[in-house]
């Protein structure tokens, strides 16, 4: 298991490594930023000076390692903008970005695995047709219009909810519900192809002849086993919803990462942008290894893969 | 048996047997299924027609009609059926300009990414060894980002517009087809037939062309279709967020980032081309369903 892990870890060592020589030739795609960081009146000393602090005079080898050693210790840079380091803009935003991708999983938790199990439940019901309709139109749906269609209906004809901002609990509200709604049709979806599956297995068969009541075997046994790939699947939906979320915080005005990957390209402001995408990349890459690992903690049979 | 015997159900089955559709043997794509397909086509249509259907130039402003609400409102003209917007142009002509746009763009993007992806892939499967390990690891990287904050870190370098968006689409969507034709190659290699074929010394190239490539052909078909809805909605997110197609081009994306100002006067200027995009998007991803049920009728998902 040990040798299992650690190979899961160096595999997302590597992606990231490949992430940041694709984001670094991007970066040296854009030319020489030393025009644009420093100031006219700059003497040819001081430019010489800053392309050897960030090592633009030499070749793409040595300044890729640079690259990597400075982002390591989380130097991207100054903003180009804010004259601040590009790292601790990046920083701030983070918090807001987690919490609202944090509470719409929390949400479409809620409202995706009930759903997807009464779905499997009665096959072809009534509900089961409305949750495969769901599913179809979240996965049609861009977020940013449920956001605008959300903004409409509960903040503008009923004013219920602030259209935008950041601060108080109710500007939450109209956030998560479009980010929830994008990421809890799809944990629907899957929640329902799993319970289906797990279903039809022999052991819920045996409880049935057993004579265990229905409910004690979908929420406690069948739930349970489908429970697996619904936990996996629910790293991979975090992910989608920290790219929902640029969208989403663009809508709403939300101090978030996405917010400042949008503003930092809209300036031209090249070291917050790689930074900002950097720290999504991580962040991403760590909750999907931290999910492959509980995963693997709770279900021994996956220990001995 | 009199049709005067049988209940309104079952009269309308034999209708509709007699006038069934000829669709290919197998596939049956329902009332839902055909609707969808009949949308994509009049969407293709769009597409290639263009600005022939619009009646009126999507960039022509008329300040004398400003903001009207469409037609069947009060205030409405049937001059302008969908309303006009902000600068006094006719929404209805926009969304076909728009509907140009998205075409052309997700289409290009799923057919070059497709062939990119699927060249990749047939190498990495078929090769194995090193060229294997060094594609998979790029596979894995891009699809290690949501496709969204890939696509913004390649524009930030690259830049907006109608050209370098296609671009940054077929970069960002071509890794699914490599990984996706890479599994199959993968199977599909160790088959009987592909290994008699082998002994027999038919060349390798051959071997991947005629052998390989067809059996792998249906699941690619369906990522393709279904690539085309992923395509429409990133380009439309991108152009919303100011960083996708640039005026004076249109899309539906860019109309909504307009309309956004207008939001509690003017409605039909941000629900009109959202429903554009949901229909859309719904009819390829609908289509792509009924495509993968036909190739596979039991698969379970």
């Amino acid at each position: 298991m040990l040798l299992f892990m650690l190979k899961r870890l160096g595999q997302t060592l590597l992606t990231l490594l490949v992430l940041t020589f694709i984001i670094f030739t991007l970066a040296r795609m854009t030319g020489d930023p030393t025009p644009l960081v420093m100031p006219s009146e700059a003497t040819d000393e001081d430019r010489q000076f800053f392309r050897e602090q960030y090592g633009l005079d030499r070749n793409l080898a040595a300044q890729y390692v640079i690259f990597l050693n400075n982002a390591a210790h989380g130097d991207f840079g100054v903003s180009f903008r804010f004259r601040t380091p590009a790292f601790d803009i990046v920083r701030e935003a983070v918090g807001p970005t987690l919490s609202l991708a944090g509470s719409a999983m929390l949400l479409a938790i809620l409202i995706g695995v009930p759903l997807g199990c009464a779905a499997a439940v009665r096959r072809g019901g009534r509900l089961d047709q409305f949750t495969s309709l769901f599913a179809s139109l979240g996965q049609a749906t861009p977020t940013f219009w449920v956001g605008l269609m959300l903004i409409v209906l509960l903040a503008i004809d009923f004013p219920i909810f602030p259209s935008s901002g950041y601060g108080t609990l109710a500007h939450y509200a109209l956030p998560t519900l479009t980010l929830g709604f994008y990421a809890s049709s799809s944990i629907a979806r899957l929640t329902r192809a799993n319970m289906v599956e797990t279903l039809k297995s022999d052991f819920v068969y045996m409880e049935r002849v057993l004579g265990l009541s229905g409910w004690s075997i979908v929420l406690k046994h069948a739930l349970r086993n489908a429970s697996l790939p619904i936990v996996t699947y629910l790293g991979l939906q975090f992910g989608l919803l920290l790219g929902g979320a640029v969208v989403t915080e663009r809508v709403f005005a939300w101090p978030g990462i996405g917010q400042t990957i949008v503003d930092a390209i809209l300036y031209r402001d090249y070291p917050v942008a790689q930074a900002a995408i950097l720290t999504t990349a991580i962040l991403f890459l760590t909750v999907n290894l931290a999910v492959d690992l509980i995963v693997m903690a709770l279900d021994p049979r996956m220990r001995d893969a | 048996m009199s049709n005067l015997t049988l209940s309104g159900r079952e009269r309308w089955h034999r209708m509709s047997r007699r006038v069934r559709f000829p669709w290919p043997q197998g596939f049956r794509p329902g009332f839902g299924g055909s609707l969808a397909l009949l949308f994509c086509a009049v969407m293709i249509l769009a597409a290639v027609a263009g600005p022939a259907l619009a009646p009126f130039d999507a960039n022509e402003s008329d300040f004398a009609a400003i903001m009207l609400p469409p037609a069947w409102l009060t205030d409405g003209l049937w001059e302008h059926p969908l309303g006009t917007d902000q600068l006094g142009r006719d929404v209805l002509s926009r969304l076909i300009v728009g509907t140009q746009i998205a075409m052309i763009v997700a289409i290009a993007t799923s057919v070059v990414a497709g062939v990119i992806g699927v060249t990749l892939g047939l190498i990495a499967g078929y090769l194995g060894g090193w060229a294997d390990a060094v594609i998979s690891r790029i596979v894995d990287a891009f699809l290690a980002l949501p496709f969204i904050l890939m696509a913004l870190a390649f524009i930030s370098a690259l830049g907006t517009g109608v050209g370098n968006i296609l671009l940054v689409l077929i970069m960002t969507n071509w890794a699914p087809y490599a990984r996706l034709v890479r599994s199959e190659v993968v199977s599909i290699k160790r088959r009987d037939f592909v290994v008699l074929a082998q002994m027999a010394g038919v060349s390798r190239t051959r071997i991947i062309l005629r052998h390989i490539l067809p059996n792998a052909a249906n699941s690619i078909l369906v990522l393709a279709v279904l690539d085309v809805g992923r395509a429409v909605i990133l380009e439309s997110s991108l152009s919303f967020l100011g960083l996708g197609i640039q005026p004076p081009d249109v899309s539906w994306g860019l109309m909504l980032a307009d309309g956004r100002a207008y939001i509690s006067i003017a409605w039909w200027l941000t629900v009109l081309p959202g429903i554009a995009i949901v229909a859309t998007v719904l009819s390829f991803n609908a289509v792509g369903e009924k495509l993968r049920v036909w190739f596979d009728p039991r698969g379970n998902l």
